[in-house]
């Protein structure tokens, strides 16, 4: 069995949105999307929220884990911008915190399980015979629940970021593998590249030339869709109890520890929420406008 | 191609098996003691000890596994540490709920989302295109249990149009079955729908560049029999690798739709029995699920034949 | 401050549930030839899913009154703590050493078959085995033996209330009598047949573990005439079938309970209340009087809770009304109190009120310099999953920080807690110094049920205080003949668990229960209970 379907990276997805023309510069192609309205907003909400998380302490922000138990459930005043919650902790400030967390969740299962998706997915594309061993393990890997991996490692451990980070990242690198493999596959079977390795060119070069290039626009697309899902998942774990404390604000923990007031005090469910949507739904636009700019194809056909 | 099928299926076996010890070593290693949980949180050690002698856990984890294993050759999940029920009985009364819930998810996630992805990918760029793809992006952004939430107050307490939880057999009826799956099936599709539908865009917009398709407008066809009949057709593979991507990884979704609808399936009993650290349950769980996934990631292997003939194995 | 007044146990009280057995009684003969097509059901949302099915096994309270529905006890408990024959009458020898049980007429197990004296010489014994007061009396007990089928003897050798008060016991475990023939299960093994002599059966066909637990009403069940009042007096059904089924999600059961799709909800979380205070439909109403009393543990053997300034000071830090507040947030359903035995209980004790109560931060401050506190970490235990032990933890963080502690918290699921609460290893090593959790005052009202007095080191429960005094009052107060010299020792008791820090008191709530309009009857009662309950049908 070469590359089966399966192996199509499931958000490859070429577009015929761009101008079939002359091929510009990737940087002019990048701001020519920009001018499309929602592309320019979901760049700016990113922005906003990366700007947020970064400078969370110096924007009136209160600390985050203060409780006070006097005054909970408050609505929208001087004192809480966002009203307080069950602890009578301040909503904005655990927001902005929480923006903090929420996008190092994000961002560091996407990075981590792209990388470590990325050194296995070759390694398993460019030796044939450690091949189906490895993917064996990854669909065993697949078919264990994370939230079972999560509530084993949390109990283990106690819920810190890099617990509940793992029990993200696991499931997360096969599907990952499964990309890299069938583009490592895919690669291999040119004449050209398999003429070189006749040739003796040596492994790493093989590497750094042929193989990894082929495999960064489909890893973007998918570190695109790992950010999202990752944050989505963290949100789910606090909702089943295996998710990060509330001594560290994250949206998903906020919301989660929220939804039991949700018909009494929607803000506390409905203003992570919101941000949350907004972030993701910016990171998929983006993404997609990545996919389109970077998929090989496109770059082949125009 | 049944011999490919066998070969599969034979290939399972150790992936099971692994996934089996795997899962035996997290539950093991994992702190929590059944015995505890069983007397209450106020028992004396000398009882727990009593208790774990009673539930063979006092053995090497070693013999625990032999045994376990041993069982399970002969085709027994074994016991529930804490209810004494057949686990193969628990499962059983509980598949109902999440096979119906699995079911009409994925039958409304392909009902909804390929006409989606079809009706977009006619006009890429055009404003149908763009508002598909804002919903679906956004199916993609909000948590399953706030969508669940939504439902529920406007649906169910507000407006009064479905009952707010359970989960009624078929046996009882169409309407009262029907009835209580709508809110969580549509609480779950979201998701699905958002990755089926960027998915099927993206592959009939793929095609429509082909030559044949050229030929089929050449040869006069109109514009909807080229885009269902010849596009769609060629552009099912990915869709359907997709789909099953999604049904491998319904598991999770399920655990938090049954929870917040109160639907008494798998994924609840699933939550409950790592909580409660009763491995008997766990474990057959587990293997369940692999099996689940492994057999439906084959019959998406095999489906491509069907919607693809240059595909042969 | 005390939950109860005179006037809850005074005779209008009495009256009232009088006049409730009688209407009861006038309604029992048209509902026996019902058909089950317009039977009435009670669907009732209990705290959690019923998986542990033997109430002599586990101390589990959901266990407990699923012994409730289908067991009988052989000694009740009123609402005035007073001990009433329930199976059984008794006389005592003059010496107060030798007890003589009559059964009373009528009783049946559901298979059809007598109850008889062995059946219940079977049933004290496995109690006994595991009871921690069966087994502080079990070792006074000379001999049970049975006289005939309906009379059994039990010979003490030296006078004690234990048996009675054990026999009677409340929770959690009571004493449930079983045939012999499931009696005879050695205790450390479940048993497996669900047949008692109480006033529902258990419906074997439709038990589905943590999901749904079925009931029927027992047709040959026989009531006492007095009236109903805890878990004495006639124990009158008057539905056909309860149904106890599992929502995971509170505010679902909630949503249920207004669309009328269930009838009765055990535990309200506080803060859903307002959603059903505007309901028409739906009565809110606490129906343990008594209550809950949270409390919190330090680990006695490592440092710095070894120390028992430290622990005092801990103790003086954290403030009952920041913890009840947080916790339950409406003053109507708490109150804060100092007794480790319970306020409104007879032991109740108000000694160390003014430091254990409020927030003392300067005392604390001040004890822990006493001490030279070094800084050593406290390792506190919180649970995630459970919304009535949620909220301690960080009010309990908080406060010890401002006083001077540092504090790791560690969080994880319940269960968990509980199993790493019986780790005596030190904190460094995965132990703990401190958690917290709470229990119901039912339980906690004498030295034996309440977990918490043990103090015998690391023989006791968890946090394995080694209190010698302690102990020997608790053998005093097993030995005690009369309940004034039992208040006495238990005030004695009071005193030194308070100032040795044997537990910290974190005051006490009362968790409203939530019902549809159309049931009534439910009884008053520390445990839940299903006989005298009513439903009208629309």
């Amino acid at each position: 069995m070469s590359t089966s379907p399966a192996d199509r990276n499931i958000l490859s997805t070429p577009s015929s949105d761009e101008p079939r023309s002359a091929k510009p510069s990737f940087a002019r192609r990048l701001l020519r999307s920009a001018r499309s309205l929602p592309v320019l907003v979901a760049f700016v909400v990113l922005a906003l929220v990366v700007f947020l998380a970064i400078f969370a302490p110096w924007l009136g922000t209160t600390d985050p884990i203060a409780i006070d138990p006097g005054s909970r459930f408050a609505s929208s005043s001087a004192v809480h911008w966002f009203g307080s919650d069950a602890f009578g902790r301040d909503v904005y400030s655990r927001l902005l915190h929480g923006a903090r967390v929420s996008l190092i969740v994000g961002l560091g299962a996407t990075f981590a399980s792209v990388l470590l998706g990325l050194v296995i997915g070759v390694f398993a594309g460019y030796f044939p015979r450690v091949d189906a061993v490895v993917m064996r393990v990854m669909d065993g890997v697949m078919a264990i629940p994370s939230i079972l991996l999560a509530i084993a490692l949390v109990s283990l451990t106690g819920a810190t970021l890099v617990t509940v980070l793992v029990a993200i990242i696991v499931p997360e690198i096969p599907r990952v593998v499964r990309l890299v493999r069938s583009v490592i596959l895919n690669v291999r079977s040119e004449a050209y590249v398999e003429a070189a390795i006749l040739l003796g060119t040596p492994m790493w070069r093989m590497l750094t030339r042929h193989m990894v290039p082929n495999t960064v626009a489909p890893l973007i697309v998918q570190g695109t869709f790992i950010f999202a899902s990752a944050i989505l998942t963290e949100a789910t774990l606090s909702f089943l109890g295996a998710g990060l404390p509330s001594e560290i604000p994250s949206w998903g923990n906020m919301m989660a520890d929220g939804r039991t007031y949700f018909q009494l005090y929607p803000g506390l469910v409905l203003y992570p929420g919101i941000v949350l949507a907004l972030t993701l739904l910016s990171s998929n636009i983006i993404g997609d406008v990545l996919r389109d700019l970077l998929d090989p194809k496109m770059a082949k056909r125009t | 191609m049944i011999s490919y099928i066998l070969k599969r299926v034979i290939a399972t076996l150790p992936v099971m098996l692994m996934v089996a010890i795997v899962v035996f070593a997290i539950l093991r290693l994992t702190p929590g003691d059944p015995a505890a949980i069983l007397a209450g949180d106020d028992a004396s050690g000398e009882q727990l000890e009593r208790i774990r002698q009673m539930m063979g856990l006092d053995q090497p984890i070693l013999t625990q596994l032999y045994v376990w294993v041993r069982q399970l050759l002969t085709g027994d999940l074994g016991v529930s540490l804490l209810s004494n029920t057949p686990v193969i009985q628990m499962i059983g009364a509980r598949v109902g709920p999440t096979l119906s819930l699995a079911l009409s998810t994925i039958i409304f996630t392909v009902l909804v989302a390929v006409p989606m992805g079809v009706i977009a990918a006619r006009r890429p760029g055009g404003w149908l295109d763009r508002t598909v793809m804002t919903f679906s992006v956004l199916g993609f952004s909000i948590p399953t249990f706030v969508v669940g939430y939504l439902l529920i107050y406007w649906l169910a307490l507000k407006l009064g149009w479905f009952p707010v939880q359970g989960y009624a057999p078929l046996a009882k009826g169409v309407w009262p079955y029907a009835q209580r799956l709508i809110l969580p099936t549509l609480a779950l599709s979201g998701i699905y729908i958002a990755l089926v539908a960027r998915m099927t865009r993206s592959s009939v917009m793929d095609v429509m560049g082909e030559d044949f398709i050229r030929t089929a407008r050449a040869k006069g066809a109109t514009e909807w029999s080229v885009l269902l009949r010849h596009a769609l057709r060629n552009a099912a593979v990915p869709i359907v690798t997709v789909i099953g991507i999604g049904i491998a990884s319904l598991i999770t979704g399920v655990v938090v739709t049954e929870s917040v609808f109160n639907l008494p399936g798998l994924g609840r009993l699933v939550v409950e029995a790592v909580l409660a650290r009763d491995y008997p349950v766990i474990q057959g769980l587990i293997l369940l699920f692999s099996f689940t996934y492994i057999l439906i990631n084959l019959l998406v292997d095999v489906l491509y034949t069907a919607f693809d003939p240059r595909i042969r194995y | 401050m005390a939950i109860f007044n005179k006037g809850t146990f005074g005779k209008a009280s009495l009256l009232k549930h009088a006049r409730l057995a009688l209407l009861a009684a006038a309604a029992m003969a048209p509902m026996a030839g019902m058909t089950p097509a317009n039977a009435a059901t009670i669907k009732a949302v209990m705290q959690s899913g019923l998986r542990v099915m033997d109430p002599i096994m586990t101390t589990a309270f959901l266990t407990r009154d699923h012994g409730y529905m289908i067991y009988d006890t052989l000694l009740g408990m009123d609402e005035t703590f007073k001990i009433r024959p329930q199976m059984a009458d008794w006389t005592v020898s003059d010496d107060g050493k030798t007890y003589k049980f009559t059964l009373r007429d009528g009783l049946k197990w559901h298979d059809g078959t007598v109850v008889s004296a062995q059946d219940c010489i079977a049933s004290i014994k496995r109690w006994a085995e595991v009871d921690t007061t069966g087994i502080a009396l079990i070792k006074m007990v000379d001999d049970i033996k049975a006289i005939d089928d309906k009379t059994f003897e039990v010979v003490l050798s030296q006078p004690t209330t234990l048996l009675l008060s054990g026999l009677a016991k409340l929770s959690s475990r009571p004493a449930f009598m079983m045939p012999k023939r499931i009696a005879d299960t050695p205790a450390n093994k479940p048993i497996t047949e669900y047949i008692g002599s109480g006033p529902f059966k258990f419906v074997q066909s439709e038990f589905q573990p943590g999901l749904r637990v079925v009931y029927e009403k027992n047709v040959d069940y026989v009531p006492r005439n007095e009236p109903a009042s805890w878990t004495a007096g006639g124990k009158v059904v008057n539905v056909d079938r309860v149904e106890w089924v599992t929502m995971p999600d509170q505010m679902t059961a909630v949503n249920a309970l207004q669309s009328g799709e269930i009838d009765f909800i055990q535990e309200v979380p506080f803060d859903l209340l307002p959603l059903l205070k505007n309901s028409p439909k739906v009565q809110v109403k606490v129906l343990d009087k008594l209550g809950a009393w949270t409390y919190f543990r330090m680990n006695h053997l490592y440092p710095p809770f070894d120390n028992k300034l430290v622990r005092q000071a801990a103790i003086a830090a954290v403030g009952q009304g920041d913890v009840l507040k947080a916790l339950v947030g409406n003053p109507e359903y708490y109150n804060t109190c100092a007794a480790v035995m319970g306020c409104g209980n007879p032991n109740g004790n108000t000694y160390g009120e003014e430091w254990v109560v409020p927030s003392d931060i300067q005392r604390a401050k001040m004890l822990l310099k006493e001490a030279k506190y070094d800084g050593t970490p406290v390792v506190l235990l919180q649970p995630t999953d459970i919304a009535m032990l949620a909220a301690q933890p960080i009010v309990i963080a908080a406060a010890l920080r401002k006083a001077g502690f540092n504090v790791q918290m560690k969080t994880m699921d319940w269960q968990t807690v509980v199993t790493q609460q019986s780790n005596q290893k030190p904190p460094a090593e995965g132990g703990w110094n401190l958690f917290s959790t709470y229990a119901i005052l039912a339980t906690s009202g004498d030295p034996f049920g309440n977990t918490t007095l043990s103090a015998a080191g690391r023989k006791s429960w968890a946090g394995w205080p080694d209190v010698p005094e302690i102990e020997k009052l608790r053998l005093d107060y097993a030995k005690a003949a009369t309940p004034e010299e039992q208040k006495e020792i238990a005030a004695k008791i009071q005193k030194l668990a308070i100032d040795e820090g044997v537990v910290g008191p974190l005051g006490q709530f009362r968790i409203p229960s939530a019902y549809s309009s159309s049931v009534t009857g439910f009884l008053e009662s520390p445990v839940r209970v299903f006989w005298n309950v009513r439903k009208d049908r629309e």
